[in-house]
């Protein structure tokens, strides 16, 4: 107890500080409860006259430390706190079965296999597009300004158009949402393959040209492979871009089920804390789905020998 | 450096012409002095260009790439083009291969047109960089070329297999490029340009991305390689001792427009070592191309 304790604190805090596991996380922990702090004083600041008011207009006597703990608590806060939303979140993810409407987690389902459908035509449609534009510069000039307009027009102003012509043409539910979707995600798709099929270096061309490959075998054993690190960059783009196309498409419907189903009834009837814990729902898919994207694209890197 | 013969599956149509490699000239014997090598059937012309120009507008005008060049190569030579940069060598190559067309003259390539000799699959080529396709491993790369031209699966292995050992490179099968040294990688892309047993090997400065040592060492592979499997082997370098070892043929050009300069015969005994580089026959030799090059101006910038 003499040395080694003297010894101890001089040591302790710096092979802490250079642990691998702090030395990984501390910056997203810090980043977390800083957030966490602001957001606190925020909801604070934010439902104080709210809840004040309250008070006032039952006429019933209160100190400063009810109102603070009526601005955590609050019913129709206009700033949840994170505990409430947390809480709200697990309640409605846990609280319920899955696939009970009132449950979160049939919510997402619902989105999720929108977004899902989407993706996959969005993916399928755009890489088509990339390699008409590659292949012919007469569709390139034809092709090109109007893939760019398309995104330049905002798809919460032509998503109820969508949904009205479909309706009419007796498509309802799934399929308008699936295109609205695959409408938002093609873009980045084809910028990406466009980029992607034409990288190859000129070397790795002129010699495909010298065994007199034909074009459908440059594209395979050569064109593809080089795009697929940007086949990747593009999907992660376009996957969180799907879901978003998934929840607009499901404001204008008046969808009775859907992550945007939720955002929209909770805006109706002020339930700010349901709001919230549906956007935080959106994150968490939304973080899922990448995370999906990166594990395969890590799988098929290793594959094609990245170091 | 492990030399195998040639496998009997291989189809060998020059056969019937009378193998340029069968004078088997003694380690001993100078240039000068090399025994008549008179062949009684005429060697067969791999290439024959006849008065080839190529000129090409750019926004500082006209460029002549070449400008009258006649070349005949037969078979079984090696043949290295010299000379500074913009001395139309690698254009040449390039025209050879019907990467580049000619603006006028007449070439034909192993008895056909650049073109069909291309569709042929005439020819292996080269480039400075070994461009190996990074997301294949070293078998898969050899296996491309094959692939594309409908190898069977079991002939495929078995040519990498040859192909490998004849570049030295075997248990390198499953590495992937980046986990070889800039010099492997190009034996791989040799052997690659070996691997569908083309009539020729195009070879554009091979080893000018190189170091010295490596460059030395590649060379004398080369030269055991040519030996070998009796390619015809058009060459490009910017160095002139490596022209002079490597070589039968030398062609000096020289730029604005790219002609040829001179065409100096230069036949060494075939299993000839770095050593010889320190022969007077070669520094003579040597010398005639730098003279040549001198006449074409290529020092005066």
């Amino acid at each position: 107890m003499t040395s080694s304790s003297l010894a101890l604190p001089l040591r302790a805090p710096r092979s802490l500080a250079r642990h691998p596991l702090v030395e990984r996380y501390a910056p997203v922990v810090t980043m977390v409860l800083a957030l966490m702090v602001i957001w606190y004083i925020a909801a604070v600041a934010m439902n104080w006259n709210l809840v004040r008011d309250g008070f006032e207009r039952e006429e019933t006597p209160y100190t400063v430390s009810d109102v603070l703990s009526g601005t955590m608590s609050a019913e129709r806060p206009l700033l949840p706190a994170p505990h409430q939303i947390v809480s709200t979140f697990v309640d409605s993810v846990f609280g319920y079965p899955p696939l009970a409407p009132r449950s979160l987690v049939y919510h997402s389902l619902v989105t999720l296999s929108a977004t899902l459908i989407g993706f996959a035509l969005g993916a399928v449609f755009g890489t088509l597009l990339a390699l008409m534009i590659v292949h012919s510069r007469v569709l390139e000039r034809s092709l090109l300004p109007w893939i760019i307009c398309s995104q330049m027009v905002p798809i919460v102003a032509l998503a109820p158009i969508f949904i009205v012509v479909l309706g009419a043409i007796g498509l309802t539910g799934l399929l308008p949402k699936s295109l609205i979707s695959a409408y938002l995600c093609f873009f980045p798709i084809t910028i990406g393959m466009v980029k992607g099929f034409t990288s190859p270096d000129p070397l790795q061309l002129e010699l495909m040209q010298t065994w007199s490959a034909t074009p459908r075998q440059v594209l395979w054993k050569l064109r593809w492979p080089s795009a697929v690190p940007y086949l990747f960059a593009s999907l992660k783009v376009a996957i969180t871009i799907s879901l978003i196309g998934a929840i607009v498409a499901e404001l204008p419907t008046g969808a009775e089920a859907g992550i945007g189903a939720r955002l929209l009834a909770g805006s109706y009837y002020g339930q700010t804390i349901q709001l919230w814990a549906a956007l935080v729902a959106a994150a968490v898919l939304s973080s899922g789905l990448i995370g999906i994207v990166s594990l395969i694209e890590r799988g098929v890197n290793s594959r094609m020998g990245a170091h | 450096m492990s030399v195998l013969s040639e496998p009997a599956t291989k189809p060998r149509p020059e056969d019937q012409v009378s193998p340029l490699m069968s004078v088997k000239l003694a380690h001993s014997s100078l240039p000068s002095q090399s025994p008549p090598s008179i062949d009684p059937v005429p060697k067969r012309l791999v290439v024959d260009a006849q008065d080839i120009s190529l000129t090409f507008e750019t926004a500082d005008g006209r460029v002549d790439a070449l400008s009258h060049v006649s070349l005949q190569v037969a078979e079984g030579e090696f043949v290295s083009f010299i000379g500074p940069s913009g001395c139309g060598k690698t254009t040449m190559l390039r025209v050879i291969a019907d990467l580049q067309q000619p603006s006028s003259g007449s070439l034909s390539v192993n008895g056909m047109s650049a073109e069909n000799a291309r569709l042929g699959r005439s020819y292996g080529y080269v480039f400075q960089a070994p461009a190996l396709f990074p997301w294949r491993t070293i078998e898969k790369n050899l296996k491309l070329p094959l692939e594309i031209m409908g190898f069977s699966e079991a002939e495929q292995q078995q040519r990498v297999e040859h192909y490998l050992s004849l570049v030295n490179l075997t248990g390198f099968e499953r590495k992937f490029p980046w986990q070889l040294s800039g010099g492997m990688q190009q034996r791989v892309s040799i052997a690659r340009a070996l691997s569908f047993d083309p009539a020729m090997l195009l070879m554009d400065e091979p080893f000018g991305a190189l170091d010295e040592i490596v460059r030395d060492h590649l060379n004398e592979q080369l030269l055991q390689l040519w030996k070998s499997t009796e390619k015809t082997v058009l060459f490009v370098t910017h160095s002139i001792p490596e022209a002079v070892f490597l070589s039968t043929k030398i062609v000096v050009m020289s730029p604005r427009p790219g002609r040829i300069i001179d065409i100096i015969d230069c036949n060494f005994p075939k299993d000839r070592s770095l050593e010889i580089r320190e022969t007077p026959e070669f520094l003579k030799i040597a010398q005639r191309v730098r003279t040549g090059l001198r006449a074409g101006h290529s020092y005066d910038e």
